[in-house]
């Protein structure tokens, strides 16, 4: 990296540090204005103190040495005027503290909760292709870490505009004081803030390469944790820790290069006030020689120097949030300003209790460029009737449920519910009639009879009644807490079968008008499933259910009405089951695969 | 550092020792270290004194302002400085190469470890909290050293080197100091007992925080289909909030603790001039050594403060570290013998239980009794209904859970005992759900051999049948799989899963439902392949559908937890018992 670019990198991220600074500034002015107040009568109470000091100095400390015990009477409304200035000074800049610290904690917290809100609420409008296009790890950490560095600057920020204000002070005091000593202590204001500004271009390409190392190392752990099982299984334990350490040294050796650079501005920092205040001792004592100022002048700006000479720092604390901050905004905003481009109509579905029309026509559908998955894709399922889809594995089965459910959208065609197409529906009411139980199952981290409701208020009844046609009622009877037993987090504690069947009976419980069963049943014993689609065939009939399946097994296959054969993207052959068996062999080499010895 | 005395930090201090304990480096030089901090932070006096000595021997000279000391003064005290300046130079350097190396270390070894720990235990333990174990909570520890650390250390040392030179100067006003401070540092230990508890339940509420904004992420299937994106945006934001909240609250009591700091310092300023100018009336000190010791007092004040400062930060990191820590020593109930284990002779594996109970902790027995040899070069076939323990048998079979009761033996060697290099290439399991990492194809199937190249991969999946599925893929080979593989279907998962045992070549194959999810042509054209390829090795399949229970040497059936039925298909369908009903529910399923 050249000098040049480096340069107009910072200068850039500075300006845009400022500009993240302004959309905090613009959404919380009150709680700003608090802690920025607070932070001033900190900032200037602290002048004061030197103020009180010098004052102290010349009207009660010295007399009393010269005087000695002469000034008794007047001495002692002295020592109280010191008591009550000091006091009373640290006591308001205590206040002072208080709002600064709380009114940054405030608005910093604010900020942080309102864009993790904003975030998720568009991880949840955002369509399912971009889900499937984004890691876990990274959306977590846009909600979660990136949220917090884009913030980050606001905990400093009250302290370094009230440091602005009380050098301004300072330097008005000292100017004041002796115009002279001043001279020397405004050399030294500038030359930390430029050391400053020298160190954080130095170090902000560093910190922004960590923060972005961070999350690849989260990344890592995340995946590597997730697939345990295959890293235990396969003893891949040292190639996986080879993959993180490779990262964490990555990290480590930046973090050095860091610690290098600050081990060499820190103590900068520290002697340029020092340098300062051993200056004016020099010019302090000419100018006490040639009667331009007296001791209490020389103490004053002195201590004035040393005390704000540190408060200077935070100036640079603040700069130095400011390529984390500006980093984690974009990554959130990259997130905020991707345009949902799921629109919905507003036609309603009629609620009746008879099953759905499905119509699907000419549906055309893939993933990458001329590698077409569904092509042509034609079929009606009339209200109230069962059809199962067979077809070989990755045949685009699971990619026809996403469709029919409007997790994706086709590329051709189109897909109607009573005539309706998918796309004009009103938000909601696709999900209101239509249930996907999906291959693999999703429980949250909650009771069971909340993974069954969704947090609808559906009566216990109705609970056990969809819990017995999935055949989930004898486990869930059997746990120790019944419905309110908690799942650990995506369910790990049941096995994938008791998943399923829960994942099914969440779908039956709302009673859809259209109900698709992805190969929903894979984990089940055969002896279970022949009873859940015996109940499951009791209880659609008497609904009225329209119902599709994907399906592998002859059983699940035979409860259908029609059968869809999928081959090559399109509709091969349909039929009732039998007459496929009788009549395509290729559809007999499939289901009859398993043949029973008798 | 400046952790001080009570119950908290007793367990502090116990964090403090195990960290350095994990992390050898972070105590590497550290008495060199903390020499150079001492030695920068003597430079801070220089100040303070250079201003006495010029009103003293200066400006109120004898005979009058006498230049010719302060500029004789400058000069020395402008080198004693420079020198402090690079011994803090120096000591920050060491500080942050001593903490970043041990992070490193500690954090390397908490992720290793998490391997290590039951299967048990990476259920129920939140996977997104672990991964912080070994992310955040390690960043706030390393932030928190080498920030916190430096300052910590100069802090104290400042106060110690301040307390001396006050003495020096005066002990009185030095009592009176100290006297005014002393409600800071008794109440100290009230703040962080309370501030260790504020943060204790803001980390906790990150974490609730981070579990339920995954929702939408990890489940965004459900949430779409079902439409319940208010009651999941509704469960974000109650988290939110109440984070927020507690974050809020523990920033309001940093916020007070900090500024007590502030009215103690007005206190010692005023009362110093005070007791000074009556200690001066009996001529016990010089104007100059009282206005030395206000700035003595601010030398004083300033380390404290950021030294209440440090102690909160120190509350939030060591929370992180013992988090880290908390890894480390929970124990691998799976412990590896490691090479002085048994390594495993090449060959067919033969297999015994002998006596196995398995019980989760402070769970049900889930197996009881399991006394079974299986011979060297059989097909096995487990079957038994949901809950039967056919899975448990499976895990205890590749050792990723040790029996409560009896023992589990290779070739006659308990499996305890057994180093894992050789346990994990001799014994492969095919679970359930093939994972896949978020690469392609090719570098997942190289999980199950790392040494494999690319045409011994091709080969692989042309022997089990799948060169038609592989071409079918748009890039083959190097088609990425998406994250979790979830670009491919779940039957295409358990296909790479195979694959990756084939490569394995292991001598003992267990396949735990492993093609549930694929069509009933391919996985019987599969399960022919396998057999092909299994011959001479021991195989074990746990499987639902019968039909691969009518291809095995033998069939072990499970019934709660117990071997009910041992056999050939044919034997045991005759036998009816629990294999009977089975196979007749199956084979009524088959014959539509």
């Amino acid at each position: 990296m050249s000098a040049d670019s480096l340069t107009s990198g910072e200068r850039s991220t500075l300006t845009d540090g400022f500009r993240v600074l302004g959309v905090a500034i613009r959404r919380e002015p009150w709680v700003f204005t608090l802690s920025t107040l607070g932070s001033v009568l900190f900032g200037a109470l602290t002048v004061a103190d030197a103020w009180v000091l010098g004052w102290s100095t010349d009207h009660v400390v010295l007399p009393a040495f010269k005087d000695g015990a002469r000034h008794q009477q007047g001495l002692t409304g002295g020592l109280v005027v010191i008591l009550a200035l000091f006091l009373g000074v640290a006591l308001l800049r205590a206040v002072g503290i208080v709002a600064r610290r709380l009114g940054a904690g405030v608005m910093q917290y604010r900020m942080q909760a309102a864009y993790r809100r904003e975030v998720t609420r568009k991880y949840l409008e955002l369509p399912m292709s971009w889900h499937q296009q984004h890691p876990t790890g990274q959306l977590l950490s846009n909600a979660n870490s990136d949220v917090e560095a884009a913030w980050s600057p606001i905990a400093p920020l009250p302290m370094a505009v009230g440091t602005v204000a009380m050098m301004v002070i300072a330097v008005v005091e000292m100017v004041f004081t002796d115009l002279t000593m001043a001279g020397v202590g405004l050399l030294v204001f500038p030359l930390v803030i430029l050391v400053n500004i020298t160190y954080q271009r130095l170090s902000s390409p560093i910190f922004t390469r960590i923060q972005a190392l961070r999350a690849e190392l989260s990344e890592v752990a995340h995946e590597s944790f997730d697939g345990a099982m295959v890293v235990k299984t396969l003893g891949r334990e040292t190639e996986e820790t080879e993959r993180f350490a490779e990262k964490a040294y990555q990290l480590r050796d930046l973090g050095i290069r860091a610690g290098r650079i600050r081990a060499a501005f820190d103590p900068m920092l520290e002697a340029l006030p020092s340098f300062g205040v051993l200056a004016v001792l020099g010019v302090g004592v000419l100018q006490v020689q040639h009667g331009n100022a007296d001791a209490g002048d020389v103490v004053t700006i002195a201590y004035l120097l040393t005390i704000v000479s540190f408060p200077i720092r935070s100036i640079g604390w603040l700069l130095g949030e400011f390529p984390r901050s500006v980093v984690g905004f974009r990554r959130v905003h990259t997130v905020l300003d991707t345009p949902v481009t799921t629109s919905y109509g507003d036609a309603q579905l009629a609620s009746t209790d008879t099953g759905a029309l499905l119509e699907v026509d000419a549906l055309g559908y893939s993933y990458v460029a001329g590698q077409t998955l569904l092509d042509g894709l034609s079929f009606d399922v009339p209200p109230g009737r069962t059809v199962a889809i067979v077809g070989e594995t990755a045949s685009g089965k699971s990619t026809l449920t996403s469709l029919l459910t409007r997790l994706v959208d086709p590329q051709a065609g189109a897909i109607r519910v009573d005539g309706v197409d998918l796309r004009d529906l009103a938000p909601g009411q696709l999900a209101g009639q239509v249930a996907l139980v999906p291959q693999t199952a999703f429980l949250f981290d909650d009771t069971i009879r909340d993974n069954v409701t969704l947090s609808e208020d559906i009566a216990d009844a109705d609970v056990w009644e969809a819990l017995r046609t999935a055949q989930a009622d004898g486990f869930v009877a059997a746990l120790p807490h019944g419905l309110d037993t908690k799942l650990g987090e995506r369910g790990t504690s049941l096995s994938g079968g008791q998943r399923q069947r829960l994942s099914l009976a969440r779908a039956l419980v709302r009673r859809p008008r259209l109900l698709i069963l992805d190969d929903a049943t894979s984990a089940v014993d055969p002896e279970v499933e022949a009873r859940i689609l015996a109940a499951m065939r009791a209880a659609t009939q008497g609904e009225g259910s329209t119902l599709v399946l994907i399906a592998y097994r002859k059983a699940t296959i035979a409860l259908a009405d029609d059968v869809l054969f999928l081959e090559d993207g399109r509709i091969a052959d349909h039929g009732t089951h039998d007459e496929l068996l009788a009549g395509n062999p290729a559809y007999a080499r499939l289901v009859n695969a398993y043949e029973v010895v008798q | 550092m400046s952790v001080v005395e009570s119950g908290e930090d007793i367990s502090a201090w116990e964090t403090i020792r195990s960290g350095l304990r994990y992390s050898p480096e972070l105590r590497e030089g550290f008495w060199g270290t903390l020499l150079l901090a001492l030695l920068g932070t003597a430079g801070r006096v220089v100040v303070p004194i250079a201003v006495q000595q010029t009103l003293d021997n200066g400006v109120n000279a004898p005979g009058g302002v006498d230049t010719g000391f302060v500029t004789w003064m400058a000069i020395i005290a402008a080198i004693a400085i420079m020198v402090t300046a690079f011994s803090s130079y120096l000591m920050t350097r060491r500080l942050f190469t001593a903490a970043e190396r041990g992070l490193a270390t500690l954090r390397i070894r908490a992720f290793r470890h998490v391997h290590d720990l039951p299967l048990l235990t990476q259920n129920t333990e939140r996977r997104g909290a672990l991964v912080s174990r070994v992310t955040s909570d390690v960043d706030q520890v390393s932030q928190f050293l080498v920030f916190g650390g430096v300052l910590g250390i100069v802090s104290v040392g400042q106060v110690l080197v301040a307390t001396a030179i006050m003495l020096v100067y005066s002990w009185q006003l030095t009592i009176v100091v100290w006297i005014c401070f002393a409600p800071l540092f008794l109440s100290l230990r009230f703040f962080q007992k309370r501030l260790s508890d504020a943060y204790a339940v803001v980390r906790r509420m990150v974490g609730q925080m981070l579990a339920v904004i995954s929702e939408p992420v990890v489940g965004a299937v459900v949430v779409r289909t079902h439409a319940i994106e208010a009651r999941t945006q509704r469960r974000i934001d109650d988290s939110i909030a109440e984070y927020q909240a507690a974050s809020t609250k523990a920033q309001g009591l940093t916020a007070f603790s900090f500024s007590l700091g502030g009215v103690s310092a007005g206190l010692a300023n005023a009362l110093v001039l005070i007791v000074g100018i009556w200690l001066g009336l009996d001529g016990n000190i010089t104007s100059g050594k009282v206005l030395a010791f206000a700035f003595l007092v601010t030398l004083f004040v300033g380390p404290v403060q950021m030294g209440t400062q440090v102690l909160t930060d120190a509350q939030n990191a060591i929370a992180g570290w013992r988090r880290t820590i908390g890894i480390l020593d929970t124990p691998a109930d799976l412990d590896d013998p490691g090479p002085a284990g048994v390594a495993l002779k090449h060959g067919a594996v033969d297999v015994d239980f002998a006596g196995v109970d398995f019980a989760y902790p402070t769970g049900p027995l889930v197996l009881s009794g399991v006394t079974e040899h299986l011979p060297a070069g059989s097909r096995i076939a487990v079957v038994g209904e949901t809950g039967s323990g056919k899975t448990t048998f499976a895990k205890l079979l590749t050792r990723l859970i040790d029996p409560s009761v009896g023992q589990v033996l290779l070739d006659g060697h308990d499996l305890r005992t057994i180093s894992f290099s050789s346990l994990r290439q001799r014994v492969v399991l095919v679970p359930q759900e093939g994972f896949l990492f978020d690469s392609t194809l090719l570098a997942n199937a190289l999980y199950g051999d790392l040494n494999a190249t690319r045409d011994q991969v091709v080969a692989a999946v042309a022997e089990l049948g799948l060169s038609d599925w592989l071409e079918g893929l748009p890039d083959g080979l190097d088609t990425r799989v998406g994250q979790r593989g979830e670009s491919m279907s779940a039957g295409e998962r358990q296909l790479v899963a195979l694959i990756r045992a084939h490569l394995a070549d292991p001598d003992l194959l267990v396949l735990d439902e492993a093609t549930s999810a694929v069509d009933p042509n391919l996985e019987m054209r599969i399960g022919r392949a396998m057999e092909r390829l299994m011959s001479g090795r021991t195989s074990v399949t746990i499987a639902h559908r019968l039909s691969t229970a009518e291809q095995a040497d033998e069939v072990i059936v499970f019934d709660r937890g117990r071997v009910v039925q041992r056999g050939h298909h044919l034997a045991l369908v005759e036998q009816g018992g629990v294999y009977g009903r089975l196979h007749a529910s199956w084979a009524a399923q088959q014959s539509r």
